[in-house]
C-alpha cells in the first residue's frame, strides 16, 4: 500500500507540539519562581485570597475528564463506539464545568477590584500586583487551552459518530486526548502553586 | 495494518485505579497545605504535583508504552526545562 498512514509519525508530531507547550508554560513558571523568591509573603497573602474549594473542585473535574478521555480511547480500541461517544460527551461537559467555575472565580475577583491594572492592585503592594498578574496570565492561558482542548474533543466526537475514527485509525482522537491530558498536567502545577501557597 | 505495533489497550479498571491514586494525591496536597511546614511548603507541594504528573504521563498519555523516540525526546524536553528553571533560579538566588 502506497498511502499507508504513519501513525507513529503522527503521534511524534503531536508530542513535538506538546514539548513547545511545556516550554511555554515552563517560561511562565520561571517567572512565578523568581517573583515568589522575591515576594514570598505577598504570594502567600495573595494565595489565601483565592478560593481553595473552587480550585480543588476544578482539579477533580480535570482529573476525571482526563480519565474519561483515556477511557474513550480504550473504548474505541475495543470497538465500543457508544461507550466512546458517552465518555467524550462527559469529558466535554467537564470542560464546560471547569470554565463555568473559572467564570465565577474570576467574576468574584474582578468584583473585589482585583484584576490587571485595577486601582487596588496598582496602588497596593507590588508583590500582590505581580501575584495576581501572574494568576491572570497563567490561568487565562490555561483557560484558552481548555477551550482549544474542548474544540479538539468535539471534532473527535463528531468523527467518532461519523465512523471516521475507528479501532484501526484513531490518531485524531488519540492526539486530542494527548492535548487534553497536557491541559490537565499544567493545572496539576497551577493548583498548588497559586491556591495552596501558605 | 503493520503500524499498530504499539497499540497497548489499557483496561477501564487500570485507568480507574490511576484516577483513584490521582484523587487521593489531590486530597493529600490539599490536606498538607493547611499545615505550615516552613521551608518545605513548596517542595512538598511540588513533589506531590510531580508524582501526579508522572502517573498522568505514564498511563493516561501512554508514555509507558511508547517507543524510544518519544520517550527520549520527552526526557530531553524535561531536561531542558530543568536547565531553564534551575539556571534562572541559580542566577537569581546568588545575585
Amino acid at each position: 500500500m502506497n498511502n499507508r498512514i504513519d501513525k507513529t509519525g503522527i503521534k511524534i508530531g503531536m508530542w513535538l507540539f506538546l514539548y513547545s507547550e511545556i516550554i511555554l508554560f515552563g517560561g511562565l513558571f520561571v517567572l512565578y519562581a523568581v517573583y515568589f523568591y522575591k515576594y514570598p509573603e505577598f504570594f502567600s497573602e495573595g494565595g489565601k485570597e483565592l478560593n481553595r474549594v473552587i480550585g480543588a473542585a476544578n482539579t477533580i473535574v480535570l482529573l476525571v475528564s482526563s480519565f474519561t478521555v483515556a477511557a474513550s480511547i480504550t473504548a474505541i480500541q475495543r470497538k465500543a463506539k457508544k461507550q466512546a461517544i458517552a465518555f467524550l460527551v462527559f469529558s466535554i461537559l467537564c470542560g464546560i464545568i471547569f470554565l463555568v467555575n473559572k467564570y465565577f472565580e474570576w467574576g468574584a475577583k474582578i468584583h473585589h477590584d482585583i484584576y490587571p491594572n485595577s486601582e487596588t492592585l496598582v496602588s497596593g503592594e507590588p508583590g500582590l500586583n505581580i501575584f495576581f498578574g501572574l494568576y491572570y496570565v497563567i490561568t487565562g492561558l490555561h483557560g484558552l487551552h481548555v477551550i482549544v482542548g474542548m474544540t479538539l474533543l468535539s471534532i473527535s466526537l463528531i468523527l467518532v459518530m461519523a465512523g471516521k475514527v475507528t479501532e484501526s485509525s484513531y490518531s485524531m482522537l488519540e492526539n486530542s486526548g494527548l492535548y487534553w491530558h497536557l491541559v490537565d498536567l499544567i493545572w496539576i502545577f497551577v493548583f498548588p502553586l497559586f491556591y495552596l501557597v501558605l | 495494518m503493520d503500524s499498530q505495533e504499539n497499540n497497548h489497550i489499557l483496561s477501564y479498571t487500570k485507568l480507574a485505579i490511576i484516577l483513584g491514586i490521582l484523587l487521593i494525591l489531590t486530597g493529600i496536597t490539599v490536606a498538607v497545605s493547611y499545615r505550615d511546614l516552613g521551608f518545605f511548603n513548596v517542595p512538598m507541594a511540588l513533589a506531590i504535583a510531580c508524582t501526579k504528573v508522572t502517573f498522568v504521563l505514564l498511563f493516561f498519555m501512554h508514555l509507558k508504552y511508547e517507543g524510544p523516540i518519544i520517550n527520549l525526546s520527552f526526557i530531553g524536553t524535561i531536561s531542558f526545562l530543568f536547565i531553564m528553571i534551575g539556571f534562572t533560579f541559580w542566577d537569581v538566588a546568588f545575585r
